[in-house]
């Protein structure tokens, strides 16, 4: 409970990275990495939509305790999480047709995306209160974005390079991602002060 | 997504355990084949619950396929398959308090495991139940098949163990990097990179033969 923010936010943005380190929103992450301007985008989209998301499920969590219907928890967060990436849908087709089109079925997609499924059930299991939810919300998806923006730039340079034809693909994807990772293995060393 | 050609209730089964199996062909269900997969029980365990979670949905779906609305299937189908969710989220928890904490969030994350959508999608929303079953048994295996291979390449050079029995003599030194992050990347990369082989190799094979047996012909 005494968590402080500092640390809230350093511990999901970086010490526990979710996609580097907790293996959250895996499918996206190496499905949309291909190209900086998608990267990018889909990123901005996922923050939106988890921190939306994180505050209505805190919401939620205190009506489900005070019925005492905790096992309802999964079913009711992953509702929310469709109604919300349903709203930013009509929401960027409305304001930006273009950018619609550009993410076209990657935008429902994000309901399955257990980075955002993640984040209500850790801040639920960590009773952070709303403040420490919110801000565990910013950094966890500030921290997908980070890295789906890292390995976007990271691949428009192998993309260029002299690769063996057998390695494109998946497999180089997955090397790239595992130096990353090791080099946020060096974070973990701040988890300790704080 | 993957239709099948095949008809009969073998090839069903077995597309998804070989042909198109869902972790090493389709590359779907990333976060629990690299996060669970430190350890060979915890690789079988993540497995099996998934197992259990898609053949129970894609059976009740299929059963109801014709009532479902076309506008709201996938609302329907995250629906039916968070209920199973919940179902096994206490199985497990009343079988082995220890796998229960050792797999931690990663069983209420099946909901989100993308292999588990697709499947009613691409199949069970389209076919007999019989079919269904049998599909999502067959990918469900294949899938829990790909997380031991990973897991038993994880546990056994990360800790020096199999199912917990120690496989080296006292001078071994763990290579930890392989329980961590970054092993479970570089695993699942070479075991891709070993099935790209395996498969390239045997076109190849498959190619000389059909030109020798041309060869045969003219000759």
């Amino acid at each position: 409970m005494h968590e402080s923010l500092t640390h809230i936010f350093l511990d999901a943005f970086l010490i526990n990275n979710f996609v580097l380190c907790v293996f959250l929103g895996m499918c996206s992450f190496l499905g949309l990495s291909g190209k900086f301007s998608t990267a990018w985008r889909m990123g901005v989209s996922v923050m939106f939509v988890i921190i939306v998301s994180s505050v209505v499920s805190y919401g939620a969590n205190m009506i489900m305790v005070h019925f005492h219907a905790e096992y309802l928890r999964i079913i009711v967060y992953i509702v929310i999480i469709a109604a919300t990436v349903q709203l930013t849908e009509m929401f960027i087709r409305k304001k930006s047709p273009a950018l619609f089109r550009e993410l076209g079925v990657y935008l429902p997609l994000i309901t399955t995306n257990c980075a955002v499924l993640a984040v209500p059930l850790f801040q639920t299991g960590r009773h952070y209160d709303l403040i420490q939810s919110t801000v565990f919300a910013l950094a966890a998806s500030g921290g997908y974005c980070a890295a789906l923006i890292l390995l976007s730039l990271v691949r428009e340079r192998t993309d260029l390079g002299d690769i063996p034809q057998l390695a494109k693909g998946t497999a180089l994807t997955l090397v790239l991602a595992s130096i990353l990772s090791l080099a946020f293995m060096g974070f973990a060393g701040m988890g300790n002060g704080g | 997504m993957s239709e099948t050609k095949h008809d009969d209730p073998i090839s069903v089964f077995l597309n998804g355990l070989w042909k198109q199996n869902p972790v090493f062909v389709m590359v779907l269900g990333m976060c629990p084949t690299l996060a669970i997969t430190n350890s060979v029980r915890n690789a079988l365990a993540m497995g099996l619950a998934t197992t259990f979670v898609m053949t129970c949905s894609d059976a009740l779906i299929s059963m109801i396929r014709t009532l479902i609305p076309k506008q709201v299937r996938i609302a329907t189908y995250i629906a039916i398959i968070a209920t199973w969710v919940t179902v096994v989220d206490y199985l497990v928890k009343a079988i082995s308090i220890d796998v229960y904490k050792a797999l931690g969030a990663y069983i209420p994350l099946i909901v989100s495991n993308c292999l588990v959508l697709e499947r009613p999608e691409a199949f069970a929303g389209k076919q007999p139940v019989g079919k269904s079953v049998l599909d999502a048994l067959g990918m469900g295996l294949g899938f829990a098949f790909a997380l031991t291979c990973l897991g038993t390449v994880r546990e056994v050079l990360g800790a020096g163990t199999f199912l917990g029995v120690h496989l080296f003599g006292k001078n071994f030194e763990p290579w930890v990097l392989f329980l961590l992050p970054p092993g479970g990347f570089i695993s699942l990369a070479i075991w891709l990179l070993t099935f790209t082989l395996w498969r390239e190799h045997k076109a190849k094979r498959a190619a000389a033969q059909q030109a020798a047996n041309e060869l045969a012909e003219v000759a």
